[in-house]
């Protein structure tokens, strides 16, 4: 053992403030993503993971995202009711509100729902079997982890994360007029009839699609940061909190970007 | 017969601190080895390195001509299939009940229909003392309960090797006596290479054939029982003795000065043969336990008469005191080949006491090699 392969005693900070810390973390959260695709086509597939995950993400996120999505909407409806007036468009109000929710109210509740509720309880699940062991006993067992537990949890993510969107929308749509028709005496006729002088078919799509990459980013971060938990319980707790403040900071700053590519894809109807 | 495990010059280290360094010892096929060592100098870090879920630094871990420090990713999930490893806490599947812990290795990696897997299952829980156990979850059984499912998960695929990760831990001394039992039945059952981790002295003492001890981030020996039952070692006797006077401290080691005034008032009250009892099955004194034999009506283990000849090649690599033991445990036959010196001496000994080569066997009578005498050993 030459001298430089000498063990060096602990420093003080032990790299803790090392500028290249932040790089090497999100090149890690990079690498793992990549080997979740890597892994996605492989067989078999995990379909009675993926049905039990999906089924799991769903329940704990459909309440929440209908519950959530009513007040959203009505506080929607109830700007957009005094801003019509106080330009003098209130034909356009039951307009506004559908573009509203569609575009930007419903996968940002979606963003919430999906990383709050169901990105936390997938991170909860795996660093718990993370702590017991019990993914080190599947590796010993020659199973794969990421094939076997993190594919069928991404994948289930994706899907609910689509079908919440759908919810939110119609919950969100439902909810603009009921408190503009009931409570601010808009007229219902005026207000479906204009649902379609604004918003387009795409706004939907443009919604679904955002849905969709925030399914995937919420259930890879909660998985890796679940299958990256350790030092006891309070390991799986800190986990899950910064699963969720990731997942965060992740999906809004993804969603101005596809909102900008959007507008140059799709221009705005009427132009 | 189960496999040999070549660990050579194995590294570790975790960030700027190192766990151990240059641990270089051989698991012979199917016997029963046992690594002691203080709590945290990396007893668990090694089981782990040893299955690829964590990668040493240097060095090299040869099993079956695959090295698995440097094999990809893929070799190594096959490999993995040789290996039973036996968690702390069980490590079973917390959402399934122990049946379908059990099977979960068959269903995923084999063809077997369901009832093929139902009579596999049935066998290894009967093998572990389970039955009727079958639709129980995990969190409604006890840790005894739970180790020994974890040992029926990983002996379902036929493993070459097993890994015990503190199988006493947790236990009371007679279900440790049980599970002592157990694992020499089943070595002498199935003929893998097992490796227990512990801290229990008792179960050190009578169960392996081969005995090692991790301190000071090394290992400090490694080698047939009685090599280290008889060691005069200062930190193999401290710990086989269980006492607090020795290089061992609570958190750290100690200074030179306080370990000799400790050993020698421990003389001066008769050593450790007048120093009682100690915790964890320690006992006063180095005397030689017989080692723990089948269970009536089981084949014998066949890893007993390889063990032997294995120990008689090297008998006079040893000093005295080993020496007289191992005697003690050797036949006729075997005696009187080694004392007219037919076996060759194992080649590049120095922890690593297997011959990979078969040939040299007792056979080999006229071959009359005067053994050469390592001083380094013992």
């Amino acid at each position: 053992m030459t001298a430089t392969d000498e063990p060096k005693a602990p420093g003080l900070l032990d790299g803790k403030f090392s500028p290249t810390r932040p790089l090497a973390a999100s090149g890690n959260l990079f690498a793992f993503a990549l080997d979740v695709i890597r892994s996605l086509p492989k067989r078999p597939f995990q379909v009675r993971e993926f049905l039990q995950q999906a089924w799991f993400v769903a329940s704990v996120t459909i309440i929440p995202t209908a519950l959530v999505a009513i007040p959203f909407g009505a506080v929607i409806a109830l700007q957009l009711g005094s801003l019509t007036r106080q330009l003098g468009a209130q034909s356009f109000t039951g307009s506004a509100s559908v573009l509203a929710v569609l575009r930007e109210a419903s996968p940002i509740v979606t963003a919430l729902l999906i990383a709050g509720a169901g990105g936390s309880a997938i991170c909860a699940d795996l660093g718990a079997r993370k702590i017991r062991d019990e993914i080190d006993a599947m590796e010993v067992l020659g199973i794969d982890p990421i094939q076997r537990l993190v594919v069928p949890r991404v994948l289930a993510s994706m899907l609910v994360a689509v079908l919440l969107n759908g919810l939110v929308s119609v919950v969100g749509v439902a909810g603009g007029y009921f408190f503009n028709v009931v409570l601010q005496g808009g007229t219902p006729g005026a207000y479906l009839a204009s649902f379609s002088a604004l918003a387009q078919v795409e706004d939907f799509w443009s919604g679904e699609i955002k849905a969709l990459i925030f399914g995937l980013i919420a259930g890879i971060v909660a998985s890796y940061k679940g299958l990256r938990a350790g030092g006891g319980p309070k390991g799986v707790g800190d986990a899950v909190n910064q699963s969720v403040v990731i997942t965060f900071l992740l999906l809004f700053a993804v969603n101005f970007v596809i909102t900008a590519i959007y507008f140059q894809l799709v221009p705005p109807k009427g132009q | 017969m189960g496999v040999a495990v070549e660990v050579e010059g194995l590294t570790k280290s975790f960030g700027s601190q190192n766990i151990w360094s240059d641990v270089t010892l051989t698991l012979p096929p199917g016997e029963i080895s046992v690594l002691l060592g203080p709590s945290g100098t990396g007893k668990s870090v090694f089981l782990k390195s040893l299955v690829g879920l964590l990668k040493p630094e240097k060095g090299s871990i040869v099993i079956k001509d695959t090295d698995i420090v440097r094999t990809s990713e893929h070799q190594l999930y096959e490999i993995r299939k040789l290996f039973g490893v036996l968690f702390q806490d069980g490590a079973l599947f917390g959402s399934m009940n122990l049946f379908d812990n059990i099977a979960f290795p068959l269903r995923e990696h084999t063809k077997k229909s369901e009832s093929e897997v139902r009579s596999i299952v049935l066998e290894k829980m009967d093998m572990v003392g389970l039955q009727g156990a079958e639709g129980k979850l995990p969190g409604e059984i006890s840790g005894g309960m739970r180790k020994r499912a974890g040992l029926a998960r990983a002996l379902v695929l036929d493993p070459e090797i097993i890994l015990f990760d503190e199988p006493d831990s947790g236990l009371d001394p007679v279900r440790v006596a049980y599970l002592n039992q157990l694992i020499v039945d089943l070595n002498a059952q199935i003929d893998a290479t097992f490796l227990i981790v512990t801290h229990d002295i008792g179960t050190a003492r009578t169960v392996p054939d081969n005995l090692g001890l991790l301190f000071r981030r090394n290992l400090v020996m490694f080698g047939p029982r009685e090599q280290l039952l008889t060691s005069q070692e200062p930190v193999v006797r401290q710990f086989l003795n269980g006492r607090r006077e020795g290089p061992i401290g609570m958190s750290e080691e100690k200074d030179v000065a306080q370990v000799e005034a400790e050993m020698a008032a421990l003389e001066a009250r008769g050593g450790d043969t007048h120093n009682g009892v100690g915790p964890k099955g320690a006992s006063g004194g180095d005397a030689v336990p017989p080692q723990l034999t089948p269970t009536e009506g089981l084949p014998e283990r066949k890893a007993e008469r390889r063990r032997q000849e294995r120990v008689a090649r090297m008998l006079h690599d040893f000093d005295e005191e080993t020496q007289r033991a191992i005697r003690a445990s050797l036949p006729e036959d075997l005696l009187a080949q080694a004392d007219a010196g037919a076996f060759t001496p194992t080649r590049g000994s120095g922890g690593r006491h297997w011959a990979a080569e078969p040939d040299a066997g007792p056979s080999a009578s006229t071959a009359t090699v005067v053994l050469p005498r390592p001083g380094g050993e013992g």
